[in-house]
């Protein structure tokens, strides 16, 4: 397997003067609210272990306060952590100068925020080309390649505005082509879209999607909504006062998960939308492919065009295809039974 | 009989007290009575201040000895501050009088249409350009051209001193706070101290000729607002934005240049504002110790009895203080609007 991009391992942040003093409450199985009540130091991060592998995008999830902000300032230190590792590209980040972070984060990491954070007194183009400009390139290559990064992410002829001048989704525009201008491998983005309307959120997520295709970076994304990170996760990481309290592959978490905390979270998620074929078909093992095979389907297929192709009709099964290599069959039966969430077959266990 | 010879009895001290002796220097309250012809009548327990339990005991002070006390003890150390003082100050005097002989060797057909072409450049505001013209000619008019430029030289060299060192020290203290918490009571002092107080010291310090005098109790008083707003200024910049400037890797003096001065600047602005009004309140006081300008007129017409001439100057002051107010307010508001659009 090849080297992650980024590893946090045992990573433990305490907010308070005497931090590294009360950690060993905390590495003792203390949690959050006994901590402040008897010592008076917020627990924002829990022995935290995640490894967000190179052109993935790992999302972090959890309610507002679980430590989603806390977690992802690590990566380039925004915050300093009380105990833990964290290794990003195999160098690690705690062991770098001054100038070493710099450095890091002029060039690793690049971020893009809730609140957009543009320089109010600066041009678009200025603002776009800043990651450059702070590494002292000249004014002329910042201002072209802000101009192209402007342009992908579709804000051509805004070069001259000022930020107070666009709109939310526009600002947040900018906010991506700034990243992107950094050119960094690793983009680190703090709800960055949690601020925008829902269907300019949609647009933004969309086209985050399309530039991923196309440049394949490691983007650590967080939000507080379970419908965005299905959409956009590989890896999804959910957060909860501070703690990890299941990590993996979002389809993978949604059909097992592994809290109670987390199925009241995907209890209202539209499983049809959001689930694959691919999450539910029996693999092919050493079976024979049913004869009464009603059509061949995608893996990637969602169950929605599924049940929509059948018709509704629960007798069907199909052959399921991953290009050209068969790889699976579904039931519409199974489909039908892993759309009922987990809490409530549980219930009606418990009724009959 | 003092009233207050019984406690010293009863506390067994009349023996440290000594007699009483007739050549002591007089008390404050006697010397009062003596001016009047009247006997100072206290109430029935007079307070117990240092005069009145002189009178029971020697050895305690007069209120005279803590005031000769002071004069005595400033003056031991005047040599030491003066020549510590003098040389660092003397740039100040060849400044003021450099900038005095500057504007007053200008001719006013250079320096008027000068006047108005700066106020047009910094407030880009018709109605403020036209009325600085009007305000210069009408104190040309009244013959008052040369006082009035007199003045403005000494507040040009004052609030750019003030700009100078005010802006580094507000930067200072908003990157530190221990340095914000012992810098703010001395400029509560310097704010709250009444304009006359500064002049007594600096008047044993250096002699009443020279520029700097004034130029220091002017800048003394009018630097406050520029650190005060400095600091505030960029303690108000946008946190979100100095993380943005953090993750995208800035060093401190990028983050100072680049983000934290041109968000402030509208209150540095501000401040800069008030600096200048500030230094024309306090250049007329000044002309008490030989500051020339306006103030000068002014103070003639106190001492004379000219009630017109000193009307006029007073007027001529308000002109000024009107000019520059909107000039600077005006430069302050375009900043504002191009600069930081929310
Ligand atoms: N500077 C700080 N000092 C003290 N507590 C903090 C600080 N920053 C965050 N916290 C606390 O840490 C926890 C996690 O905060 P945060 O990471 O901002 O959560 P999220 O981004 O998930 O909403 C919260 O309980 C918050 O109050
Ligand atoms: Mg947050």
């Amino acid at each position: 397997m090849t080297q992650p991009m980024v590893r946090l391992s045992g990573l433990y942040k305490i907010f308070g003067a005497r931090d590294k003093d009360v950690l060993h409450h905390v590495q003792g199985g203390m949690g959050k609210e006994e901590l402040l009540a008897q010592h008076k130091h917020v627990l924002g991060l829990n022995n935290i272990n995640v490894v967000m592998q190179a052109g993935e995008i790992t999302v972090v999830m959890g309610l507002s306060g679980s430590g989603k902000s806390t977690l992802i300032r690590h990566l380039n230190r925004l915050i300093e952590p009380t105990a833990g590792e964290i290794i990003v590209q195999g160098e690690d980040v705690m062991q770098l100068s001054e100038d070493g972070l710099r450095h890091a984060r002029q060039e690793k990491m690049s971020m893009v925020f809730q609140k957009f954070a543009l320089l109010p007194h600066k041009t678009v183009l200025k603002n776009a080309g800043m990651p450059l400009s702070v590494r002292g390139e000249d004014e002329v290559t910042c201002d072209r390649e802000a101009a192209k990064w402007l342009d992908r992410v579709g804000l051509s002829g805004f070069e001259n505005h000022y930020p107070a001048q666009l709109s939310g989704g526009m600002q947040q525009r900018v906010g991506i082509a700034r990243a992107l201008t950094a050119n960094t491998p690793i983009m680190l983005m703090d709800e960055a879209f949690s601020a925008l309307d829902p269907l300019i959120r949609t647009d933004m997520q969309d086209l985050l999607l399309e530039l991923q295709k196309e440049l394949h970076k490691t983007i650590i994304f967080i939000t507080h909504d379970l419908d965005e990170a299905l959409k956009l996760a590989d890896h999804l990481v959910i957060l909860k006062d501070g703690c990890v309290v299941q990590q993996g592959e979002p389809q993978h978490i949604l059909l097992n998960p592994g809290d109670p905390y987390i199925e009241d979270f995907v209890s209202d998620i539209n499983r049809a939308r959001v689930l694959r074929v691919r999450s539910i078909m029996t693999p092919l093992g050493g079976d024979k492919v049913p004869a009464d095979a009603h059509g061949e389907v995608d893996v990637n297929d969602t169950l929605e065009s599924m049940i929509a192709r059948s018709g509704g009709d629960t007798s069907h099964a199909y052959i399921v295809k991953d290009g050209e290599q068969t790889v699976g069959t579904l039931d519409m039966t199974e489909l039908v039974r892993a759309l009922v969430p987990r809490v409530a077959s549980e219930a009606g266990a418990r009724q009959s | 009989m003092a009233f207050y010879d019984k406690l010293f009895s009863a506390l067994g001290l009349s023996e440290w007290c000594g007699t009483s002796d007739d050549k002591a220097p007089l008390s404050l309250a006697d010397l009062a009575a003596q001016a009047g012809g009247e006997e100072a009548s206290g109430p029935f327990v007079p307070i117990p201040s240092f005069d009145n339990l002189h009178e029971s005991c020697n050895r305690i002070w007069q209120s005279r000895d803590v005031t000769n006390g002071i004069e005595e003890g400033f003056l031991a150390a005047k040599p030491v501050l003066k020549t510590v003082l003098d040389p660092i100050t003397q740039p100040l005097s060849w400044i003021l009088d450099g900038a005095l002989w500057l504007f007053e060797a200008t001719p006013w057909f250079i320096m008027v249409p000068l006047l108005v072409a700066i106020s047009w450049y910094a407030s880009r505001s018709r109605p403020v350009t036209i009325f600085v013209a009007v305000s210069i000619m009408l104190l040309a008019v009244v013959d008052h051209y040369d006082v009035a430029m007199q003045t403005l030289s000494i507040i040009f060299v004052c609030t750019t001193i003030s700009v100078l060192f005010g802006v580094p020290i507000g930067i200072a203290m908003s990157k530190s706070d221990r340095l914000q918490k012992s810098v703010v009571p001395l400029l509560d002092l310097l704010q709250t101290l009444p304009t006359f107080v500064y002049l007594i010291p600096l008047i044993f310090l250096f002699s009443v000729t020279e520029s700097k005098l004034y130029g220091i109790a002017i800048i003394l008083y009018a630097i406050v607002p520029v650190i005060r707003l400095t600091d505030l200024g960029i303690r108000l910049v946008d946190r979100d934005v100095i993380e943005a400037a953090d993750a995208f890797g800035m060093n401190d003096r990028q983050k100072l240049v680049r983000v934290q001065l041109p968000l402030a600047l509208p209150n540095i602005m501000a401040g800069i504002n008030q600096t200048i009004m500030m230094s024309l309140a306090m250049v007329v006081i000044a002309s008490l110790v030989s500051a020339p300008g306006l103030g000068v007129n002014v103070l003639r017409g106190i001492r004379n009895l000219e009630l017109g001439v000193g009307i006029v100057a007073g007027i001529g002051i308000v002109l000024l203080a009107v000019i520059l107010d909107r000039v600077s307010k005006a430069a302050l508001t375009r900043v504002d609007k191009t600069q930081v659009k929310h």
